[in-house]
């Protein structure tokens, strides 16, 4: 067992980039929106928002109207009796989850997602789920988390519905030998890969973390080292790092460069030989090379301006950058962890501008002074954008499709292609 | 507290975008968190408008509601006045905002702001998306169109001789249900008629062009959710009355021309005598008797709900076996409609009462918005999409009207396309074991649907099906040959045989289904 998890030539380096910090308007999502991911990979989960008709309107909106299978989220819409206390809000919410947990009888696990309104009257959720999953055990677990605008920005939704399952993660039996856990949602193909990864090299057992399925928790304890497979889990590594677990301190498993210093963590910290470790990754990271190549022709020495929004700007820049030859106007990101970002923070080119929260209008003005080539932002800035002239990528993409792992970092290249070639193609 | 999975309207402020973002050089400032920002992809990505709306988020954090919040909506309301330069703004609260009483109204006025604000009363926990955009408009008219008010009493000067008559086009928003295409339509109507507009709004109105709305002679209210509230204090303020018909479907629209030419005091009947629409045509040519009583369902904001019926039982010859509307504060207008066709009305914005209807009613065709497009598919129900909420679909490039005579076609293709082919239908009926020609598949024209069918059918009873069924199916045993039989009626009345026979038998008291019941019961309800 190898106790060194940040490997030393990645250690420092973000100290001397220069950050723009901003207030004003934010252009982004609340936290609310990772249920349309999250219900999807948690197949007996539902999510219940305790919230205003605008909360079930966003997670609506940003679904679209799109999904034909019954959906596992739904919204306790708080009302005019709730807040006059003509109804007691806790009998109210109740009598709701009865409702659903008789018209769903297949759910196994239930979170009660906080919002705004339901924090600014301080409804105690926490209180509420353990009240229900008192009286619903053993069929269903209810637990609580906030996805709430004034507290959690798009992708922390996800953080906060997976800090909550922590406590209920199984203690591990065997503490002596190590255990891998990936941490973050990825898209089930991305998931086999890896797997098929970590068994070429030895590693065992491996883990993901949110599950499949709500009942295949997996065990935590001193022996888990833990990999974040996505760059806005915080308050989820906190939590895991509470029970004993160590975070092994990689860069994002994001593009060949990124999977490889991902999964090195990995190897590093079981002792894995480097010829080992080669013959496990060689086909993958040179047949993502090899891919990446076609892609860097379309893409090197193209512009590209990030506006905030997932946290995977930095990680994608750092791909952009280096593996595509791309260069980099601005990159904003709706937070900064540095301690997470650290590896990744060191592997961007020097002088990379920077910025952390948001004043919209103002960022807007320097892009559309920058004029780059290629602009990544949210679903309300797009199309305008597109309209002044400028080539756009909608950021929202890049949460929903599998891009981790060698097997995607092609797909990944050609999702920023597609519209620069796009552009080429269309009569102007 | 009400359990929604999926809504027809969204929050009142979303109601004040549209109008804001519907008109010209007004701004709105919301106190909102920051995910409230979502509401600008609706315009931006459904409506695909190329400009952002015109509306400034305060973006209020946690951290925030400890300080200055107040001071928060200050600073954003002058950086937008400077910014943006409008002629006009609108200040409010979203549902968070409204919680936390910081007063955008008084706070804007404080700033003394050098052009009229508007401050929004949306009350977000009470109230939806519609009456937050009719209130909205109103206000602004109030506001806008008020300095010109004449004193209380003044008669209406009448027009000067030889001048056209004028109206005001009301209702028109963004991100409604075709608004851009019925404005076209019906303006051409109106110019054909003889009749100038003074104004259309809120779509493309400048907040000068409000304020000359009491020029006009009339009204014209194409959308009474949006625009009645406006219509009746310009009536009471400047003594203008307004149109009450909705000119969808062709005899709407004739009914429509008749009323605005006695409005303008024009002779219109040289227009009505000429004017024809292709489909009063269509609708009799021989080709469409198989649409003679096909059962169908209604459903979508009043105004919609009411109009389609109308056309569907008088334009189309369809059977209206049920009528609804998420619009409460329309609710007596489609109870009305709903007495002339024998049913009672639906009034509900839950999803899963709909739904739960449309499964017990088993229509031929769902007439509804994009929600009972899910139920309707799920059910493997024909349906067509005659009303708001929106979807990117409900934009469609070509020109697509759903008023005039124009929008009288639209609806006569729009409503037809997914309906099976009358001989189609009757081969079918006639070779039902064909191993092409089965239940399953899709009206041959739509290709496509055919893998939307098949993929639907493991699916065909999901949760929500099953609970909404199982609502009226009560445990009753069909015999086998029975079941057999049944297979054998044509699988669009299949449910409805199957329904109409466990009632039957569940009346009577009959503890097996046999093939004689089956019999009994279609010749019972076939009376
Ligand atoms: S920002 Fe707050 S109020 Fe708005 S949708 Fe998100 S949780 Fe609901």
């Amino acid at each position: 067992m190898n106790a060194r998890s940040v490997p030393p030539h990645l250690t420092e380096g973000c100290a001397e980039i220069p950050i723009l910090r901003e207030r004003g308007q934010r252009e982004v999502f609340c936290g609310l929106t990772g249920i349309i991911w999250l219900h999807r990979k948690i197949q007996d989960a539902f999510f219940l928002v305790v919230g205003s008709r605008t909360c079930a309107h966003l997670i609506q909106s940003a679904a679209g109207v799109m999904i034909f299978a019954e959906p596992r989220f739904a919204t306790a819409i708080i009302d005019e009796r709730d807040l006059a206390g003509l109804a007691d809000a806790n009998a109210e919410l109740d009598r709701v989850v009865q409702r659903l947990i008789e018209r769903r009888p297949d759910i196994k696990l239930l979170f009660l997602v906080g919002s705004c309104p339901s924090e600014v009257i301080k409804l105690d959720l926490s209180r509420a789920a353990a009240r229900l999953s008192r009286s619903f055990s053993p069929d269903v677990r209810v637990l609580n988390y906030s996805g709430s605008g004034i507290e959690t920005t798009f992708t922390q939704g996800e953080d906060a519905c997976l800090a909550s399952m922590v406590p209920g993660l199984p203690a591990q039996a065997d503490t002596a030998h190590p255990a891998l856990l990936i941490v973050g949602t990825l898209a089930d193909v991305v998931e086999d890969q890896m797997r098929r990864l970590f068994n070429e090299m030895g590693i065992a057992p491996v883990a993901f973390f949110p599950p499949r399925r709500a009942a295949d928790l997996p065990p935590l304890g001193p022996g888990t080292r833990f990999l974040l497979a996505q760059p806005f889990l915080a308050d989820t590594a906190r939590a895991l790092e509470q029970r004993g677990a160590i975070r092994l301190d990689a860069p994002f498993p994001l593009g060949a460069e990124g999977t490889t210093l991902w999964l090195q963590a990995a190897a590093d910290a079981w002792d894995i030989d480097a010829a080992t470790f080669h013959r496990a990754t060689a086909p993958g990271r040179e047949r993502a090379q090899l891919a990446l190549a076609r892609q860097r022709d379309q893409l090197a020495g193209q512009r590209v301006f990030f506006f905030p929004d997932s946290q995977l700007e930095i990680p994608l820049a750092r791909f952009l950058a280096r593996e595509l030859g791309m260069q980099l106007v601005e990159v904003g990101t709706p937070y900064l962890h540095r301690q997470h970002l650290a590896t990744e923070l060191a592997l961007l080119p020097a002088g990379t501008m920077l910025s952390e929260g948001q004043h919209v209008e103002k960022q807007l003005d320097r892009c559309r002074a920058a004029a780059p080539d290629l602009v990544v932002c949210g679903l309300g800035l797009a199309n305008p954008l597109e309209a002044e002239g400028l080539t756009t990528k909608w950021s929202i993409e890049l949460v929903f499709t599998p891009i981790q792992g060698y097997e995607q970092a092609a797909d990944l290249a050609e999702l920023f292609a597609r519209p620069l070639v796009r552009r080429t193609w269309l009569a102007a | 507290m009400q359990l929604t999975l999926w809504t027809y309207e969204g929050p009142p402020h979303v109601g004040a975008m549209r109008i804001a973002t519907a008109m010209k050089g007004v701004h709105y400032v919301l106190h909102a968190p920051q995910g409230d920002t979502y509401a600008d992809l609706l315009f931006t990505m459904i409506e695909r408008r190329t400009k952002r709306p015109p509306v400034t988020y305060t973006t209020f954090q946690a951290r925030d509601l400890g300080g200055d919040t107040a001071e928060l909506f200050k600073n954003a309301a002058r950086e937008a006045f400077e910014r943006f330069r409008p002629a006009a703004m609108l200040v409010g609260a979203s549902c968070t905002a409204e919680l936390i009483q910081d007063d955008p109204g008084g706070l804007a006025l404080a700033l003394d702001l050098p052009i009229p604000v508007v401050p929004l009363e949306l009350p977000a926990y009470q109230r939806k998306e519609n009456w937050g955009a009719a209130e909205t408009f109103y206000q602004l008219v109030r506001k806008l169109a008020g300095p010109a008010a004449p004193p209380v009493g003044t008669p209406r000067p009448a027009r000067t001789a030889g001048a056209r008559p004028r109206c005001n086009l009301l209702g028109p928003t963004a991100l409604g249900f075709r608004h851009r295409d019925d404005v076209r339509e019906i303006s051409s109507l109106l110019a054909r008629i003889g009749v100038e507009i003074n104004v259309a709004a809120p779509l493309d109105a400048t907040p000068a062009d409000l304020a000359r709305l009491g020029e006009a002679d009339f009204n014209v209210v194409l959308y009474p959710e949006i625009a009645s509230q406006a219509a009746q204090w310009l009536n009471r303020t400047f003594g203008q009355p307004a149109t009450r018909t909705i000119p969808i479907g062709a005899v709407a629209t004739r009914e429509f021309i008749a009323e605005v030419a006695q409005l303008a005091g024009l002779d219109a009947a040289t227009l009505l005598a000429e004017a024809e629409s292709r489909s009063t045509w269509y609708a009799r040519s021989v080709d469409s008797t198989y649409l003679t009583g096909k059962r169908v369902f209604v459903f979508g904001d009043a105004t919609h709900a009411v109009a389609a019926a109308r056309v569907a039982a008088r334009e189309m010859g369809f059977t209206v076996v049920g009528i609804g509307t998420y619009s409460r504060e329309f609710a007596r207008e489609v109870r009305e409609a709903a007495k002339g066709y024998g049913v009672e009305a639906l009034i509900t914005d839950d999803y899963l009462e709909v739904e739960a209807q449309v499964t017990q009613l088993q229509p031929e065709l769902v007439l509804g918005t994009q929600m009972e497009r899910h139920i309707a598919k799920r059910l493997g129900i024909p349906c067509a999409v005659i009303s708001a909420p929106v979807h990117v679909q409900d934009f469609p490039a070509r020109y697509s009207p759903q008023m005039g005579f124009e929008g009288a076609s639209v609806l006569f293709d729009t409503w037809v396309h997914p309906l099976m082919m009358g001989l189609e239908e009757h081969l079918i009926t006639m070779f039902r074991g064909d191993f092409e020609f089965h239940e399953n598949a899709a009206p041959s024209h739509l290709g496509a649907l055919t893998a939307a069918h098949s993929e639907a059918a493991p699916a065909a009873a999901p949760p929500a099906a099953t609970l909404a069924g199982a609502a009226i199916e009560q445990v009753i045993a069909w015999a086998p040959e029975a079941e057999l039989e049944l297979r054998k009626i044509p699988f669009f009345v299949r449910g409805k045989a199957r329904r109409n026979t466990e009632r039957f038998a569940i009346d009577r008291a009959v503890p097996r289904i046999t093939v004689e019941t089956l019999y009994d019961a279609k010749a019972h309800f076939s009376r």
